[in-house]
């Protein structure tokens, strides 16, 4: 059995998917794993969220929208704080687009029309390795026919192997992505910089950088989480977002996050269209409140605020900083996932549910907020079910449990 | 759907269509239907005397769902943050003052009144997504446009001159995106914009294409025509936002006149034509130019418009118009959001105020009022704030009393800039619409346009959706009391639908399903079947993802409602 | 030595990841910290070594790898993952986000051994 048409990271989903699953619903009591019944963990998931005082709903890194609608009502219903992944991947990126606006595309627009490509702490060689050939300078389009009809910028503290590729190539120094966006719109906007050099890079390459933004039909920036996640986060992101909207000036450019997780961007959409917000909402007063630093999760782990948590296709336990992560470990958990992680192994709960997109159909969108339905290829292995199905019963108990 | 029947008794009921003008009558409703008469003792007796009984609202243009709406959510917090809907039993929570989240725009949207709001602008593409959100907004009947102009399997039909396979492309696409109606914006212009460039005349070549907005303008009116679509073309024309633009409007109806046929039915409808309606050569030399429009609308009876107007408050401008917007953003400096969509359209969004004091939005708040005044058929020209962008849908009541009061639009001219009512002769305006003629320009009109043969009246077989307001029409007079019948106007005593009472004075008593109406429009198999192989073939050239996975089916609406017509091809 | 700490995807940590997080071939992945080969050098580290990644808020021993993306000298990088969540800054200066990269670190050569998944978490866990 093989897989076709799937980069690296594809090809390992389809073909380990079925490797380190979590057997089945499992309650965790004294440090003692015991596996039990779906409707015990049922019961017991909603006894745990339905007593606390400020749960926690986060995750949805890997789920359908589907699911993630359903697991809102369940977050409304008893007043928690619903965060999804993006709180710690791009949710800068989405507070500085709240400040100053986005001038974006998908990614069919950058394959016909982009002679120069620019990524900007970002590595698809790694993260997306089919990027640069669906959509990027290798991509053919209607109107460019491939790597010779573009130009490809990389700007990054490391050599990468996708700077290696590049016609040009920046390395800056870490953490100073902020003054080298704003030295470039200075350049833009015709203001004299009167320093040598800028986030260790000489003034007069920047400069060049600056005329082949300027210079170019259609120029599309790329975007990681170097930016969203070095001291600065939003205001990185802000830097990076207002110089594209100042090249408009000059030319048709465009900037894209280049997201991780394949549905993090469907929980921002879901989010959004639900609750105004994109992430970290706050439901304990009977309607979303918004505001990062108070009302999202990591930050309301750090301050001890949550009494209980449900995590949904995320593994937090192993990402989140190990202060969090511990302060995660103090309170009841309740765990779906497909696998076995470190998050499910400390949870009080852990219902192992279906594989989105092999296992189970389900709305996921892509980067460029193109909506797909992912296909169910195969069953799940017996008794297991979706997220979304797990989600709604629990919401069904709790509903009959809470006041 | 059904609930127990519903009888309204004694309301002063406006029926328009049915030739009801404020007649004291009972309305019976049976399975969610209007029907002639129900028996009293199986029935839910509503006492509506001494109120307006009226068919439920029907909005035709307001942008409520969709991948731009949710960008205009996502870049809108400050202004969620002072409007938001509380959790209750049985109603979700929601947020945003001009760009709701989706529940609370079906409860606001029901507690007016209003019972069936179409979005009228959705990119194929991710029209999934547009669907997600129509799903979760409850009670309302709802259909999205997909954004066609300048479409590029349309551009290249249109420019080999093949009408016949442009329409049965058109045909698949309602049918892969659950559309209802053709929508055209600024075409030509997209396109264009696709390189930050604009098209300014009607015959400016698209670049790249051997098209002109012209010729898309009449191949899609053609094809409109071929397929019988129940609504006309739906065009957001050419040069919109800018001063001197009316001469651009009028060229645009006046580019299908010919295409007209002896049906007598419009065959093109501009939207939010205060836009498109400015004189003058600059912002300083700005005026009104509506009457000019209104009189080419009067002659012309294959035309319809929507107002989209303008009230003194924020707002939020989100388009497909790409070039527009960034327009908008350069002269406001407010934040600016665009997302362009491979092979079809863009989107654009800038926040916005209209300000009393600012003479340009005192002259564009008068353009839309004299548009509605100065065009004699109430039957063409509908009542909308193109939502959000000339203002939210929430603010209806405001716009009726307008139209209904003279002394209410003498107020607001009363803190307006002084210079503006220079420019406009709605100060010189004496009509008043009556109870009759906002019927039809929210509902009557609307639903007859949109051809929605169940909507808009209270005649035996009409959807049971009914709208009673607090106001008796017999004792009160609007144009007096403007402000009485404003207030009454925003909260109805009962709104109901299908037969289900669904708010009651501002309360959600409940959350039926709504429908989601799309059309199919089979066209002849050979026809179909080579288009169809065409359209394959050239796919992936164009978009990135496979065709198999562009078209949706039943099961992704909540309640999908076809409608099937019977093309001539 | 001090370095500049940031933490990112690999190839073979996204790939890994999928094969299952208890997996000997993920913490092969990502139990690493890519060097400069200069700095390298310059540590002085024998074969077989290890070395201790020590930030303001924790500490770790991972595998040293010559970098593949070098020349970055002071420049430290390591995959996500549980083992460089023990040295991340949990702080997110109200934006939500703590600090992941950019962080200040020393890096000392050990013969300490990598610690497994579930060593890294007994004591931890209630």
């Amino acid at each position: 059995m093989g897989v076709r048409n799937a980069c690296a990271l594809g090809t390992s989903k389809f073909l380990g998917y079925n490797h380190g699953r979590l057997p089945s619903p499992v309650i965790r009591v004294g440090g003692e794993a015991r596996p039990v019944s779906l409707e015990e963990a049922i019961e017991r998931a909603a006894e745990i969220l339905s007593k606390a005082n400020y749960p926690a709903v986060y995750g949805f890194g890997s789920t359908s929208v589907e699911a993630i609608t359903a697991a809102l009502e369940l977050a409304e219903g008893i007043g928690a704080l619903a965060d999804n992944v993006s709180t710690i991947c791009h949710g800068p990126s989405l507070e500085a687009v709240q400040d100053i606006g986005e001038v974006t595309c998908t990614l069919g627009v950058v394959r016909h029309r982009a002679d120069l490509i620019v990524y900007w702490g970002s590595n698809p060689v790694y993260s997306h390795p089919r990027h640069m050939i669906r959509y990027g300078p290798m991509a053919e389009g209607r109107f460019r026919k491939g790597r010779a009809d573009r130009k490809l910028v990389v700007v990054d503290v490391r050599k990468t192997p996708t700077a290696r590729l590049a016609d040009f190539f920046l390395q800056i120094k870490p953490g100073t992505d902020y003054e080298v966006l704003s030295a470039l719109r200075a350049y833009i906007k015709e203001i004299d910089l009167e320093v040598e050099e800028v986030g260790g890079i000489r003034i007069e390459r920047i400069e060049e950088l600056g005329e082949l933004m300027m210079g170019c039909q259609f120029g599309v920036l790329f975007f990681g989480l170097g930016l969203t996640m070095s001291p600065g986060r939003h205001r990185n992101v802000e830097a990076a977002l207002a110089l594209v909207r100042d090249l408009n000036a000059w030319t048709k450019f465009a900037i894209v996050p280049m997201r991780g997780h394949f549905n993090v961007e469907g929980a921002n959409a879901a989010f959004t269209w639900e609750t105004g917000y994109p992430f970290g909402v706050d439901f304990s007063h009977g309607y979303p409140r918004y505001n990062p630093g108070e009302t999202t999760f990591v930050d309301a782990l750090n301050r001890g605020e949550c009494d209980a948590a449900l995590i949904v296709a995320s593994d937090p336990i192993s990402h989140l900083p190990k202060d969090s992560a511990d302060k995660l470990m103090e309170i009841p958990t309740v765990v779906l996932d497909p696998h076995i992680t470190p998050t499910t192994l400390v949870a009080h709960v852990a219902i192992p549910t279906a594989h989105v997109g092999i296992e189970a159909q389900g709305t996921a969108y892509r980067m460029d907020g193109v909506p797909l339905e992912l296909k169910k290829l195969v069953d799940p292995p017996p008794g297991i079910l979706t997220d979304e199905e797990v989600l709604r019963r629990i919401g069904r108990v709790v509903l009959g449990v809470s006041p | 759907m059904e609930g127990k029947a519903v009888l309204i008794k004694n309301g002063y009921v406006y029926d328009p269509l049915n030739n009801i003008h404020g007649d004291r009558m009972d309305i019976a409703i049976k399975d969610g239907m209007i029907v002639e008469d129900v028996r009293e003792s199986e029935a839910l007796i509503i006492d509506a005397r001494d109120m307006l009984v009226v068919p439920g609202g029907v909005d035709i243009h307001s942008h409520i769902a969709g991948s731009k709406v949710n960008l205009g959510r996502l870049m809108r917090p400050e202004d969620h943050r002072r409007d938001y809907e509380p959790r209750a039993p049985g109603k979700r929570s929601g947020v945003g003052h001009t760009v709701p989240s989706t529940f609370a725009t079906g409860y606001r949207y029901a507690r007016m009144g209003y019972t069936t709001v179409f979005e009228p602008a959705s990119p194929p593409l991710k029209q999934r997504h547009t669907h997600h959100e129509l799903n979760e907004i409850p009670i309302l009947d709802k259909a999205c446009f997909p954004l066609v102009g300048d479409n590029w399997f349309v551009l290249d039909y249109l420019s080999r001159g093949d009408v016949e396979g442009c329409a049965a492309y058109i045909a698949w696409l309602l049918e892969a995106t659950k559309g209802y109606a053709l929508k055209i914006v600024n075409p030509g212009g997209i396109e264009a914009w696709g390189w930050g460039r604009n098209v300014a005349s009607l015959d400016d070549q698209v670049p790249y294409f051997r098209i002109t907005p012209r010729e898309i303008l009449r191949g899609l009116c053609r094809v409109n025509r071929l397929l019988r679509l129940p609504h006309t073309i739906h065009v957001h024309a050419n040069g919109i936002g800018m001063p001197g633009n009316y001469r651009l409007v009028i060229e645009t109806m006046e580019a299908v006149r010919d295409l007209e046929g002896c049906h007598g039915k419009p065959i093109i409808h501009i939207t939010h034509c205060q836009f498109n309606s400015y004189g003058g050569e600059s912002w300083l030399t700005l005026t009104s130019e509506a009457e000019t429009v209104a009189k080419y609308v009067n002659r012309n009876s294959y035309v319809t418009i929507d107002l989209g107007q303008p009230i003194f408050a924020d707002a939020t401008t989100m388009t497909a118009d790409g070039p527009f917007q960034y327009s908008l953003h350069l002269l406001t400096g407010a934040k600016w959001a665009n997302a362009d969509v491979e092979a079809e359209t863009s989107a654009g969004i800038v926040p916005i105020r209209f300000r009393k004091r600012n003479r340009t939005n005192a002259i564009q708040w008068a353009i839309g009022l004299e548009l509605a005044l100065l065009i004699k058929d109430p039957w063409r020209v509908y009542l909308t704030t193109d939502h959000p962008n000339a203002g939210p849908f929430t603010a209806y009541p405001r716009v009726i009393a307008w139209l209904m009061s003279r002394r209410a639009r003498e107020a607001t001219m009363k803190g307006l800039h002084p210079m503006a009512m220079k420019r406009c002769i709605l100060p010189s305006l004496d009509r008043e619409y009556d109870f009759s003629e906002m019927v039809i320009i929210t509902r009557a009109g609307t639903a007859k346009a949109l051809g929605l043969k169940e909507k808009g009246h209270l005649g035996i077989g009409a959807h049971g959706d009914v709208a009673i307001y607090p106001l008796n029409p017999k004792s009160l007079d609007p144009s007096k009391d403007y402000k009485a019948l404003r207030k009454g106007l925003r909260r109805t005593a009962y709104t109901i639908k299908g037969g289900i009472i669904v708010a009651r004075d501002g309360t959600i008593t409940a959350q039926p399903i709504g429908r989601t109406y799309w059309v199919k429009a089979p066209v002849r198999k050979e026809l179909s079947q080579t288009v169809l192989k065409d359209v394959r073939a050239r796919f992936r050239d164009y978009y990135t993802i496979q065709f198999e996975n562009y078209a949706l089916d039943d099961r992704h609406l909540a309640l999908s409602a076809p409608i099937i017509v019977n093309p001539e091809v | 030595m001090e370095v500049i700490l940031i933490t990112g995807r690999s190839l073979s940590q996204g790939r890994e990841k999928e094969g299952g997080k208890l997996s000997e071939a993920y913490r092969r992945a990502v139990a690493i910290c890519e060097l400069d080969p200069e700095d390298l050098e310059a540590l002085g580290i024998k074969e077989g070594e290890n070395v201790r990644v020590r930030t303001d808020f924790g500490s770790i021993v991972v595998k040293p790898i010559p970098s593949p993306q070098a020349p970055h000298r002071g420049v430290a990088f390591m995959p996500y993952g549980p083992w460089a969540s023990m040295v991340m800054n949990s702080e997110t200066h109200g934006t939500g986000m703590p600090t992941l990269k950019g962080l200040r670190a020393t890096i000392e050569p050990t013969k300490e051994p990598v610690a497994s998944l579930k060593e890294l978490y007994s004591g931890r866990l209630r």
